[in-house]
Protein backbone atom coordinates (compact mmCIF):
# COMPACT_ATOMS: atom_id res chain seq x y z
CA UNK A 1 0.00 0.00 0.00
CA UNK A 2 2.65 2.47 0.91
CA UNK A 3 5.51 3.68 -1.25
CA UNK A 4 2.84 4.51 -3.75
CA UNK A 5 4.28 7.88 -4.58
CA UNK A 6 7.46 8.02 -6.54
CA UNK A 7 8.92 10.33 -9.04
CA UNK A 8 8.21 9.38 -12.63
CA UNK A 9 11.85 9.69 -13.64
CA UNK A 10 14.37 6.94 -13.13
CA UNK A 11 18.10 6.87 -12.54
CA UNK A 12 18.72 6.86 -16.26
CA UNK A 13 17.24 10.34 -16.54
CA UNK A 14 19.96 11.71 -14.36
CA UNK A 15 22.78 13.32 -16.22
CA UNK A 16 26.08 14.50 -14.81
CA UNK A 17 24.88 18.05 -15.33
CA UNK A 18 22.97 17.61 -12.14
CA UNK A 19 26.17 18.25 -10.33
CA UNK A 20 26.51 21.66 -11.89
CA UNK A 21 23.03 22.80 -11.12
CA UNK A 22 22.71 25.14 -8.27
CA UNK A 23 21.10 24.16 -5.04
CA UNK A 24 17.87 26.05 -5.52
CA UNK A 25 17.06 24.48 -8.87
CA UNK A 26 17.95 21.17 -7.38
CA UNK A 27 15.48 21.51 -4.55
CA UNK A 28 12.82 22.70 -6.92
CA UNK A 29 13.05 19.95 -9.43
CA UNK A 30 11.45 16.56 -9.16
CA UNK A 31 14.05 15.01 -11.41
CA UNK A 32 16.92 15.74 -9.14
CA UNK A 33 14.90 14.87 -6.14
CA UNK A 34 15.04 11.38 -7.51
CA UNK A 35 18.69 11.76 -8.27
CA UNK A 36 19.32 12.31 -4.61
CA UNK A 37 17.07 9.61 -3.33
CA UNK A 38 17.80 6.98 -5.91
CA UNK A 39 21.49 7.19 -6.50
CA UNK A 40 23.16 5.76 -3.51
CA UNK A 41 26.51 5.23 -5.19
CA UNK A 42 26.78 8.43 -7.13
CA UNK A 43 24.92 10.45 -4.60
CA UNK A 44 27.85 12.01 -2.86
CA UNK A 45 28.42 14.84 -5.31
CA UNK A 46 24.75 15.71 -5.42
CA UNK A 47 24.29 15.22 -1.72
CA UNK A 48 26.39 18.28 -1.13
CA UNK A 49 23.70 20.18 -3.05
CA UNK A 50 20.78 18.71 -1.15
CA UNK A 51 18.72 20.92 1.12
CA UNK A 52 20.11 20.54 4.56
CA UNK A 53 17.52 19.10 6.90
CA UNK A 54 17.02 21.55 9.73
CA UNK A 55 18.75 20.61 12.99
CA UNK A 56 16.81 18.41 15.38
CA UNK A 57 17.12 21.08 18.08
CA UNK A 58 15.55 23.72 15.85
CA UNK A 59 12.77 21.45 14.57
CA UNK A 60 11.88 20.47 18.12
CA UNK A 61 12.57 23.80 19.84
CA UNK A 62 10.86 26.32 17.56
CA UNK A 63 7.19 25.44 17.28
CA UNK A 64 3.73 26.86 16.95
CA UNK A 65 1.43 24.76 19.11
CA UNK A 66 -0.74 27.35 20.83
CA UNK A 67 -2.30 24.79 23.18
CA UNK A 68 1.01 25.00 25.05
CA UNK A 69 1.49 28.76 24.72
CA UNK A 70 2.03 31.30 21.98
CA UNK A 71 5.82 31.59 22.39
CA UNK A 72 7.91 29.59 19.94
CA UNK A 73 9.68 27.94 22.89
CA UNK A 74 6.52 27.22 24.90
CA UNK A 75 5.65 23.91 23.21
CA UNK A 76 9.14 22.51 23.91
CA UNK A 77 8.80 23.69 27.50
CA UNK A 78 5.32 22.40 28.31
CA UNK A 79 4.36 19.69 25.81
CA UNK A 80 5.95 16.95 27.94
CA UNK A 81 2.81 17.21 30.08
CA UNK A 82 0.72 15.70 27.28
CA UNK A 83 -0.10 12.03 27.78
CA UNK A 84 0.26 10.31 24.43
CA UNK A 85 -0.30 6.70 25.47
CA UNK A 86 -2.86 5.29 25.22
CA UNK A 87 -3.94 7.12 22.10
CA UNK A 88 -6.67 6.45 19.64
CA UNK A 89 -8.05 8.22 16.61
CA UNK A 90 -11.78 8.32 16.05
CA UNK A 91 -12.52 7.99 12.37
CA UNK A 92 -16.15 8.68 11.58
CA UNK A 93 -18.55 10.34 9.19
CA UNK A 94 -18.85 8.97 5.67
CA UNK A 95 -16.79 5.83 6.23
CA UNK A 96 -17.69 2.13 6.09
CA UNK A 97 -15.98 1.22 9.35
CA UNK A 98 -16.31 4.12 11.79
CA UNK A 99 -14.76 3.72 15.20
CA UNK A 100 -11.87 4.40 17.54
CA UNK A 101 -8.63 3.18 16.05
CA UNK A 102 -5.89 2.53 18.58
CA UNK A 103 -2.58 4.12 17.63
CA UNK A 104 -0.64 0.84 17.99
CA UNK A 105 -3.13 -0.94 15.75
CA UNK A 106 -2.79 1.77 13.13
CA UNK A 107 0.99 1.54 13.27
CA UNK A 108 0.91 -2.22 12.76
CA UNK A 109 -0.92 -1.82 9.49
CA UNK A 110 1.07 1.10 8.10
CA UNK A 111 4.40 1.12 6.31
CA UNK A 112 6.54 3.91 7.71
CA UNK A 113 8.52 5.86 5.15
CA UNK A 114 10.92 8.76 5.42
CA UNK A 115 9.85 11.94 3.65
CA UNK A 116 12.18 14.91 3.50
CA UNK A 117 9.77 17.83 3.11
CA UNK A 118 10.03 21.58 3.15
CA UNK A 119 7.81 23.15 5.81
CA UNK A 120 6.70 26.73 5.09
CA UNK A 121 5.00 28.56 7.95
CA UNK A 122 2.47 31.28 7.14
CA UNK A 123 4.69 33.52 9.30
CA UNK A 124 7.29 33.47 6.49
CA UNK A 125 9.85 31.12 7.96
CA UNK A 126 10.71 27.64 6.76
CA UNK A 127 12.41 24.41 7.73
CA UNK A 128 13.35 21.16 6.02
CA UNK A 129 12.04 18.23 8.05
CA UNK A 130 12.87 14.53 7.64
CA UNK A 131 9.49 13.15 8.66
CA UNK A 132 8.69 9.49 9.23
CA UNK A 133 5.13 8.52 8.61
CA UNK A 134 2.56 6.95 6.34
CA UNK A 135 0.23 8.25 3.70
CA UNK A 136 -3.07 9.57 4.98
CA UNK A 137 -4.77 7.70 2.13
CA UNK A 138 -3.70 4.41 3.74
CA UNK A 139 -5.20 5.38 7.08
CA UNK A 140 -8.44 6.46 5.42
CA UNK A 141 -8.54 3.17 3.52
CA UNK A 142 -8.57 1.37 6.89
CA UNK A 143 -11.91 2.97 7.62
CA UNK A 144 -13.20 2.73 4.07
CA UNK A 145 -14.08 6.09 2.57
CA UNK A 146 -17.58 6.29 1.11
CA UNK A 147 -18.09 7.81 -2.30
CA UNK A 148 -20.16 10.69 -0.94
CA UNK A 149 -17.19 12.00 1.07
CA UNK A 150 -15.88 15.29 -0.31
CA UNK A 151 -13.88 16.66 2.62
CA UNK A 152 -11.87 15.43 5.59
CA UNK A 153 -12.08 17.21 8.94
CA UNK A 154 -9.37 16.83 11.59
CA UNK A 155 -9.32 17.64 15.28
CA UNK A 156 -6.45 18.09 17.75
CA UNK A 157 -6.63 16.66 21.25
CA UNK A 158 -7.94 19.10 23.87
CA UNK A 159 -6.81 18.48 27.45
CA UNK A 160 -6.96 21.64 29.56
CA UNK A 161 -5.18 19.83 32.42
CA UNK A 162 -2.19 19.07 30.25
CA UNK A 163 -2.24 22.10 27.97
CA UNK A 164 -1.49 25.39 29.78
CA UNK A 165 -2.22 27.48 26.68
CA UNK A 166 -5.89 26.59 26.31
CA UNK A 167 -6.91 28.52 29.44
CA UNK A 168 -6.70 31.62 27.26
CA UNK A 169 -8.98 32.19 24.28
CA UNK A 170 -6.16 32.97 21.84
CA UNK A 171 -8.01 30.92 19.24
CA UNK A 172 -11.00 28.60 19.52
CA UNK A 173 -10.27 25.17 20.99
CA UNK A 174 -10.08 22.41 19.98
CA UNK A 175 -7.91 23.15 16.96
CA UNK A 176 -9.61 21.89 13.82
CA UNK A 177 -8.44 21.63 10.23
CA UNK A 178 -9.70 20.26 6.96
CA UNK A 179 -8.74 19.12 3.49
CA UNK A 180 -10.61 18.44 0.31
CA UNK A 181 -10.79 14.68 -0.27
CA UNK A 182 -8.43 14.78 -3.25
CA UNK A 183 -5.90 16.74 -1.19
CA UNK A 184 -6.23 14.22 1.61
CA UNK A 185 -5.75 11.29 -0.77
CA UNK A 186 -2.74 12.85 -2.45
CA UNK A 187 0.39 10.73 -2.02
CA UNK A 188 2.34 13.71 -0.68
CA UNK A 189 -0.10 14.02 2.23
CA UNK A 190 1.15 12.01 5.18
CA UNK A 191 0.50 11.37 8.84
CA UNK A 192 3.86 11.80 10.56
CA UNK A 193 4.83 9.70 13.56
CA UNK A 194 8.53 10.47 13.66
CA UNK A 195 11.32 12.90 12.83
CA UNK A 196 14.89 11.86 12.04
CA UNK A 197 13.85 8.27 12.65
CA UNK A 198 12.89 9.01 16.25
CA UNK A 199 9.41 9.15 17.73
CA UNK A 200 7.86 12.51 17.01
CA UNK A 201 8.25 14.76 20.09
CA UNK A 202 5.09 16.04 21.77
CA UNK A 203 5.78 19.63 20.72
CA UNK A 204 5.77 18.54 17.08
CA UNK A 205 2.39 16.84 17.37
CA UNK A 206 2.87 13.41 18.95
CA UNK A 207 1.83 10.74 18.48
CA UNK A 208 0.60 11.46 14.97
CA UNK A 209 0.06 14.63 12.99
CA UNK A 210 -0.87 15.62 9.49
CA UNK A 211 1.78 16.91 7.07
CA UNK A 212 0.65 18.65 3.87
CA UNK A 213 3.89 20.06 2.47
CA UNK A 214 2.43 22.38 -0.18
CA UNK A 215 0.25 24.26 2.30
CA UNK A 216 1.16 26.70 5.04
CA UNK A 217 2.17 24.91 8.21
CA UNK A 218 -0.97 25.60 10.20
CA UNK A 219 -2.89 23.25 7.89
CA UNK A 220 -0.72 20.38 9.14
CA UNK A 221 -2.72 19.76 12.31
CA UNK A 222 -0.97 18.16 15.30
CA UNK A 223 -1.85 15.39 17.76
CA UNK A 224 -4.89 14.22 15.83
CA UNK A 225 -7.70 12.51 17.77
CA UNK A 226 -10.49 12.65 15.25
CA UNK A 227 -10.85 12.40 11.50
CA UNK A 228 -14.30 12.92 10.01
CA UNK A 229 -15.23 12.38 6.39
CA UNK A 230 -17.93 14.81 5.29
CA UNK A 231 -19.67 16.14 2.22
CA UNK A 232 -19.37 19.79 3.26
CA UNK A 233 -16.33 22.00 3.75
CA UNK A 234 -15.39 21.71 7.42
CA UNK A 235 -14.57 24.76 9.55
CA UNK A 236 -10.87 25.40 10.14
CA UNK A 237 -9.46 27.15 13.20
CA UNK A 238 -7.48 30.01 11.67
CA UNK A 239 -10.14 30.66 9.08
CA UNK A 240 -12.68 31.03 11.86
CA UNK A 241 -10.31 33.28 13.83
CA UNK A 242 -9.57 35.57 10.90
CA UNK A 243 -11.23 34.71 7.57
CA UNK A 244 -9.63 37.69 5.85
CA UNK A 245 -6.14 36.36 6.56
CA UNK A 246 -6.45 32.57 6.52
CA UNK A 247 -8.37 30.66 3.89
CA UNK A 248 -9.52 27.07 3.79
CA UNK A 249 -6.99 26.17 1.10
CA UNK A 250 -3.97 28.17 2.28
CA UNK A 251 -1.66 26.82 -0.39
CA UNK A 252 1.83 28.31 -0.26
CA UNK A 253 1.81 31.09 -2.82
CA UNK A 254 4.57 33.70 -3.03
CA UNK A 255 2.38 35.91 -5.23
CA UNK A 256 -0.38 36.37 -2.68
CA UNK A 257 0.74 38.29 0.38
CA UNK A 258 -0.67 37.81 3.81
CA UNK A 259 -2.59 41.03 4.52
CA UNK A 260 0.05 41.94 7.09
CA UNK A 261 3.26 40.69 5.51
CA UNK A 262 4.83 39.57 2.27
CA UNK A 263 4.89 35.88 1.38
CA UNK A 264 7.41 36.36 -1.45
CA UNK A 265 10.39 35.26 0.62
CA UNK A 266 11.08 33.20 3.70
CA UNK A 267 13.62 33.01 6.47
CA UNK A 268 15.22 29.61 6.68
CA UNK A 269 15.41 28.46 10.28
CA UNK A 270 18.89 27.61 11.49
CA UNK A 271 20.78 29.82 9.07
CA UNK A 272 21.76 32.43 11.63
CA UNK A 273 21.51 36.16 12.19
CA UNK A 274 23.03 37.32 8.92
CA UNK A 275 21.51 34.88 6.42
CA UNK A 276 19.72 36.05 3.29
CA UNK A 277 16.02 35.38 2.93
CA UNK A 278 15.12 32.77 0.36
CA UNK A 279 12.46 33.12 -2.35
CA UNK A 280 9.30 31.18 -1.55
CA UNK A 281 8.24 28.67 -4.18
CA UNK A 282 4.73 28.25 -5.58
CA UNK A 283 3.05 25.37 -3.73
CA UNK A 284 6.22 25.35 -1.63
CA UNK A 285 8.01 23.71 -4.57
CA UNK A 286 5.49 20.87 -5.00
CA UNK A 287 3.64 22.44 -7.93
CA UNK A 288 4.47 19.63 -10.30
CA UNK A 289 2.68 17.18 -8.07
CA UNK A 290 -0.26 19.23 -6.81
CA UNK A 291 -0.99 22.12 -9.19
CA UNK A 292 -3.43 19.83 -11.03
CA UNK A 293 -5.62 19.66 -7.93
CA UNK A 294 -6.45 23.32 -8.42
CA UNK A 295 -6.91 23.43 -12.19
CA UNK A 296 -9.55 26.00 -13.05
CA UNK A 297 -9.41 27.51 -9.59
CA UNK A 298 -8.33 31.03 -8.87
CA UNK A 299 -4.94 30.40 -7.28
CA UNK A 300 -5.10 33.62 -5.33
CA UNK A 301 -8.17 32.29 -3.64
CA UNK A 302 -6.70 28.84 -3.12
CA UNK A 303 -4.00 30.42 -1.02
CA UNK A 304 -6.21 32.99 0.59
CA UNK A 305 -9.91 33.37 1.23
CA UNK A 306 -10.76 30.31 -0.81
CA UNK A 307 -14.36 31.20 -1.39
CA UNK A 308 -14.04 33.66 -4.23
CA UNK A 309 -13.67 30.83 -6.70
CA UNK A 310 -17.14 29.54 -5.99
CA UNK A 311 -18.09 25.91 -5.72
CA UNK A 312 -15.45 23.59 -7.03
CA UNK A 313 -16.44 20.73 -9.28
CA UNK A 314 -14.65 17.76 -7.94
CA UNK A 315 -13.68 14.92 -10.17
CA UNK A 316 -15.37 11.69 -9.24
CA UNK A 317 -13.16 10.62 -6.40
CA UNK A 318 -14.00 7.17 -5.29
CA UNK A 319 -11.85 5.66 -2.60
CA UNK A 320 -10.80 2.92 -4.99
CA UNK A 321 -8.62 5.57 -6.58
CA UNK A 322 -6.24 4.79 -3.78
CA UNK A 323 -5.93 1.20 -4.89
CA UNK A 324 -5.35 2.12 -8.49
CA UNK A 325 -1.85 3.03 -7.46
CA UNK A 326 -1.22 0.10 -5.23
CA UNK A 327 0.42 -2.06 -7.85
CA UNK A 328 2.79 0.68 -8.88
CA UNK A 329 5.14 -0.30 -6.12
CA UNK A 330 8.81 0.39 -6.39
CA UNK A 331 11.64 -1.51 -4.78
CA UNK A 332 12.46 -0.01 -1.45
CA UNK A 333 15.95 1.35 -1.31
CA UNK A 334 17.78 1.15 1.97
CA UNK A 335 17.27 4.38 3.91
CA UNK A 336 15.71 6.15 1.01
CA UNK A 337 15.55 9.80 1.63
CA UNK A 338 12.74 11.14 -0.47
CA UNK A 339 13.79 14.59 -1.38
CA UNK A 340 10.56 16.55 -1.89
CA UNK B 1 4.46 60.09 53.79
CA UNK B 2 7.57 58.86 55.51
CA UNK B 3 8.31 55.95 53.20
CA UNK B 4 8.01 58.02 50.02
CA UNK B 5 10.21 60.75 51.47
CA UNK B 6 12.91 58.28 52.46
CA UNK B 7 12.67 56.69 49.06
CA UNK B 8 12.92 60.04 47.32
CA UNK B 9 16.00 60.94 49.36
CA UNK B 10 17.77 57.75 48.26
CA UNK B 11 16.61 58.20 44.68
CA UNK B 12 18.14 61.68 44.58
CA UNK B 13 21.55 60.18 45.26
CA UNK B 14 21.29 57.78 42.29
CA UNK B 15 22.83 58.86 39.00
CA UNK B 16 20.95 58.43 35.70
CA UNK B 17 23.90 57.17 33.65
CA UNK B 18 23.38 53.48 34.52
CA UNK B 19 20.15 53.62 32.46
CA UNK B 20 22.21 54.53 29.37
CA UNK B 21 25.02 52.13 30.12
CA UNK B 22 22.64 49.30 30.98
CA UNK B 23 20.66 49.81 27.78
CA UNK B 24 23.74 49.82 25.59
CA UNK B 25 25.13 46.77 27.37
CA UNK B 26 21.83 44.87 27.07
CA UNK B 27 21.51 45.70 23.37
CA UNK B 28 25.10 44.63 22.73
CA UNK B 29 24.71 41.46 24.75
CA UNK B 30 21.55 40.50 22.79
CA UNK B 31 23.29 41.12 19.48
CA UNK B 32 26.31 39.07 20.52
CA UNK B 33 24.06 36.21 21.60
CA UNK B 34 22.17 36.40 18.31
CA UNK B 35 25.37 36.31 16.30
CA UNK B 36 26.74 33.34 18.25
CA UNK B 37 23.65 31.15 18.17
CA UNK B 38 22.38 32.01 21.65
CA UNK B 39 18.97 33.29 20.55
CA UNK B 40 17.56 30.04 19.28
CA UNK B 41 16.30 28.90 15.91
CA UNK B 42 15.27 32.30 14.54
CA UNK B 43 17.72 34.85 15.93
CA UNK B 44 16.54 37.69 13.67
CA UNK B 45 13.00 37.43 14.96
CA UNK B 46 14.22 37.02 18.55
CA UNK B 47 16.49 40.07 18.34
CA UNK B 48 13.84 42.19 16.62
CA UNK B 49 11.26 41.30 19.25
CA UNK B 50 13.64 41.72 22.20
CA UNK B 51 14.65 45.23 21.06
CA UNK B 52 11.03 46.18 20.39
CA UNK B 53 9.88 44.89 23.76
CA UNK B 54 12.69 46.70 25.59
CA UNK B 55 11.54 49.93 23.93
CA UNK B 56 7.94 49.33 25.04
CA UNK B 57 8.99 48.55 28.63
CA UNK B 58 11.03 51.76 28.77
CA UNK B 59 8.14 53.71 27.25
CA UNK B 60 5.79 52.35 29.91
CA UNK B 61 8.33 53.15 32.63
CA UNK B 62 8.64 56.71 31.33
CA UNK B 63 4.87 57.15 31.24
CA UNK B 64 4.63 55.86 34.82
CA UNK B 65 6.89 58.55 36.26
CA UNK B 66 4.31 61.32 36.58
CA UNK B 67 1.38 59.20 37.88
CA UNK B 68 3.72 57.52 40.36
CA UNK B 69 4.68 60.89 41.79
CA UNK B 70 1.15 62.14 41.89
CA UNK B 71 -0.39 59.01 43.36
CA UNK B 72 2.34 57.45 45.49
CA UNK B 73 4.55 60.47 46.01
CA UNK B 74 7.59 58.70 44.60
CA UNK B 75 9.65 60.97 42.44
CA UNK B 76 11.61 59.35 39.62
CA UNK B 77 11.60 62.37 37.38
CA UNK B 78 15.38 62.61 37.25
CA UNK B 79 15.41 59.33 35.31
CA UNK B 80 12.71 60.22 32.82
CA UNK B 81 14.99 61.68 30.17
CA UNK B 82 17.24 58.66 30.33
CA UNK B 83 14.25 56.32 30.09
CA UNK B 84 12.97 58.19 27.04
CA UNK B 85 16.31 58.27 25.27
CA UNK B 86 16.99 54.61 26.04
CA UNK B 87 13.54 53.82 24.64
CA UNK B 88 14.41 55.66 21.43
CA UNK B 89 17.75 53.86 21.28
CA UNK B 90 15.99 50.48 21.38
CA UNK B 91 13.48 51.65 18.78
CA UNK B 92 16.41 52.49 16.51
CA UNK B 93 18.02 49.08 17.01
CA UNK B 94 14.59 47.47 16.49
CA UNK B 95 14.13 49.36 13.22
CA UNK B 96 17.65 48.55 12.02
CA UNK B 97 17.28 44.86 12.85
CA UNK B 98 13.99 44.78 10.95
CA UNK B 99 15.29 46.68 7.93
CA UNK B 100 18.81 45.31 7.57
CA UNK B 101 18.66 41.77 8.96
CA UNK B 102 15.00 40.90 8.38
CA UNK B 103 13.55 42.61 5.30
CA UNK B 104 16.90 43.08 3.54
CA UNK B 105 15.71 45.21 0.64
CA UNK B 106 15.10 48.96 0.32
CA UNK B 107 12.18 48.42 -2.00
CA UNK B 108 10.46 46.10 0.40
CA UNK B 109 11.21 48.25 3.43
CA UNK B 110 9.40 51.12 1.75
CA UNK B 111 6.60 48.86 0.47
CA UNK B 112 6.08 47.43 3.95
CA UNK B 113 5.93 50.87 5.56
CA UNK B 114 3.21 51.92 3.11
CA UNK B 115 1.35 48.65 2.66
CA UNK B 116 1.49 46.83 5.98
CA UNK B 117 -0.68 48.56 8.57
CA UNK B 118 1.29 47.26 11.55
CA UNK B 119 4.53 48.57 10.06
CA UNK B 120 2.86 51.87 9.17
CA UNK B 121 1.59 52.22 12.72
CA UNK B 122 4.94 51.35 14.30
CA UNK B 123 6.81 53.64 11.95
CA UNK B 124 4.40 56.51 12.70
CA UNK B 125 5.06 56.07 16.40
CA UNK B 126 8.80 56.14 15.84
CA UNK B 127 8.59 59.27 13.67
CA UNK B 128 6.56 61.02 16.37
CA UNK B 129 9.28 60.22 18.90
CA UNK B 130 12.12 61.53 16.75
CA UNK B 131 11.67 65.25 17.63
CA UNK B 132 11.32 64.23 21.28
CA UNK B 133 14.64 62.41 21.24
CA UNK B 134 16.29 65.36 19.49
CA UNK B 135 15.01 67.81 22.11
CA UNK B 136 15.81 65.68 25.15
CA UNK B 137 18.65 67.95 26.30
CA UNK B 138 18.94 70.92 28.64
CA UNK B 139 19.50 73.42 25.86
CA UNK B 140 16.30 72.47 24.04
CA UNK B 141 14.33 72.60 27.28
CA UNK B 142 15.58 76.15 27.89
CA UNK B 143 15.15 77.31 24.30
CA UNK B 144 11.66 75.91 23.78
CA UNK B 145 10.23 76.93 27.15
CA UNK B 146 6.58 76.00 27.46
CA UNK B 147 6.54 74.73 23.86
CA UNK B 148 8.80 71.90 25.07
CA UNK B 149 6.07 70.49 27.28
CA UNK B 150 3.52 70.70 24.49
CA UNK B 151 5.91 69.06 22.05
CA UNK B 152 6.64 66.19 24.43
CA UNK B 153 2.96 65.35 24.73
CA UNK B 154 3.58 63.61 21.39
CA UNK B 155 4.71 60.68 23.52
CA UNK B 156 1.03 59.94 24.27
CA UNK B 157 -0.06 59.14 20.70
CA UNK B 158 3.32 57.52 20.05
CA UNK B 159 2.87 55.15 23.01
CA UNK B 160 -0.59 54.15 21.81
CA UNK B 161 0.76 53.53 18.32
CA UNK B 162 3.55 51.37 19.78
CA UNK B 163 1.12 49.27 21.80
CA UNK B 164 -1.23 48.85 18.84
CA UNK B 165 1.72 47.97 16.59
CA UNK B 166 2.61 45.06 18.89
CA UNK B 167 -0.97 43.82 19.11
CA UNK B 168 -1.39 43.99 15.33
CA UNK B 169 1.62 41.89 14.49
CA UNK B 170 0.81 38.82 16.57
CA UNK B 171 -1.53 36.05 15.47
CA UNK B 172 -4.69 35.62 17.53
CA UNK B 173 -5.39 37.36 20.85
CA UNK B 174 -2.13 37.01 22.75
CA UNK B 175 -1.63 38.02 26.36
CA UNK B 176 1.58 40.06 26.36
CA UNK B 177 0.63 42.69 23.76
CA UNK B 178 -2.81 43.01 25.35
CA UNK B 179 -1.28 43.63 28.79
CA UNK B 180 1.18 46.16 27.37
CA UNK B 181 -1.55 48.05 25.54
CA UNK B 182 -3.69 48.00 28.68
CA UNK B 183 -0.79 49.41 30.73
CA UNK B 184 -0.17 52.16 28.20
CA UNK B 185 -3.88 53.01 27.99
CA UNK B 186 -4.17 53.02 31.77
CA UNK B 187 -1.17 55.32 32.20
CA UNK B 188 -2.56 57.67 29.58
CA UNK B 189 -6.02 57.58 31.16
CA UNK B 190 -4.48 58.80 34.45
CA UNK B 191 -3.66 61.99 32.56
CA UNK B 192 -7.28 62.69 31.65
CA UNK B 193 -8.40 65.80 33.54
CA UNK B 194 -11.02 63.91 35.54
CA UNK B 195 -8.43 61.43 36.90
CA UNK B 196 -5.55 63.87 36.99
CA UNK B 197 -7.36 66.23 39.33
CA UNK B 198 -8.55 63.48 41.60
CA UNK B 199 -7.27 63.62 45.16
CA UNK B 200 -5.36 60.44 45.77
CA UNK B 201 -5.19 59.27 49.40
CA UNK B 202 -1.58 60.37 49.76
CA UNK B 203 -0.39 63.51 51.53
CA UNK B 204 0.42 66.04 48.90
CA UNK B 205 3.73 67.74 48.83
CA UNK B 206 5.78 64.60 48.63
CA UNK B 207 8.37 65.17 45.99
CA UNK B 208 6.59 68.16 44.51
CA UNK B 209 9.61 70.37 45.07
CA UNK B 210 11.67 68.38 42.60
CA UNK B 211 9.22 69.05 39.81
CA UNK B 212 10.81 70.35 36.70
CA UNK B 213 9.65 70.84 33.15
CA UNK B 214 11.32 67.61 32.32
Amino acid sequence: MAHRWTNTLTERDVTPEAVFLNRRQLIGSAAFGLALSGLTGRARAEAAEAPEPTDWDDITGYNNYYEFGTGKGDPAKYAHRLTIAPWSVRIDGLVDRPGDYAFEDILKKMAIEERLYRLRCVEAWSMVVPWNGFELADLLALAGVQSAARYVAFETVLRPDEMPGVSRPVIEWPYVEGLRIDEAMHPLTIMATGIYGRDIPNQNGAPLRLVVPWKYGFKSIKSVVRITLTDTEPPTTWNKANPREYGFYSNVNPQVDHPRWSQATERVIGTGLFARRQPTLMFNGYGEEVAGLYAGMDLASSSDGGRAAGPVDLPDLRPCRVRDHADRRVPVLPRVRRLR
Amino acid sequence: MKLADDLNRSIRRLPAWPVYAGSAAYAGWLFWRGATGGLGANPVEALEHAYGEAALYLLIAGLAVTPLRRIAGINLIRFRRALGLACFFFLTTHLLTWAVLDVQSWGRIWADIIKRPYVTVGMAGLVLLLPLALTSNDRSVRRLGSAWRRLHRLVYPAALLGGVHYLMLVKGWQMKPLVMLALISGLLALRLPVLRDMRWPVPRGAGVRAESPR
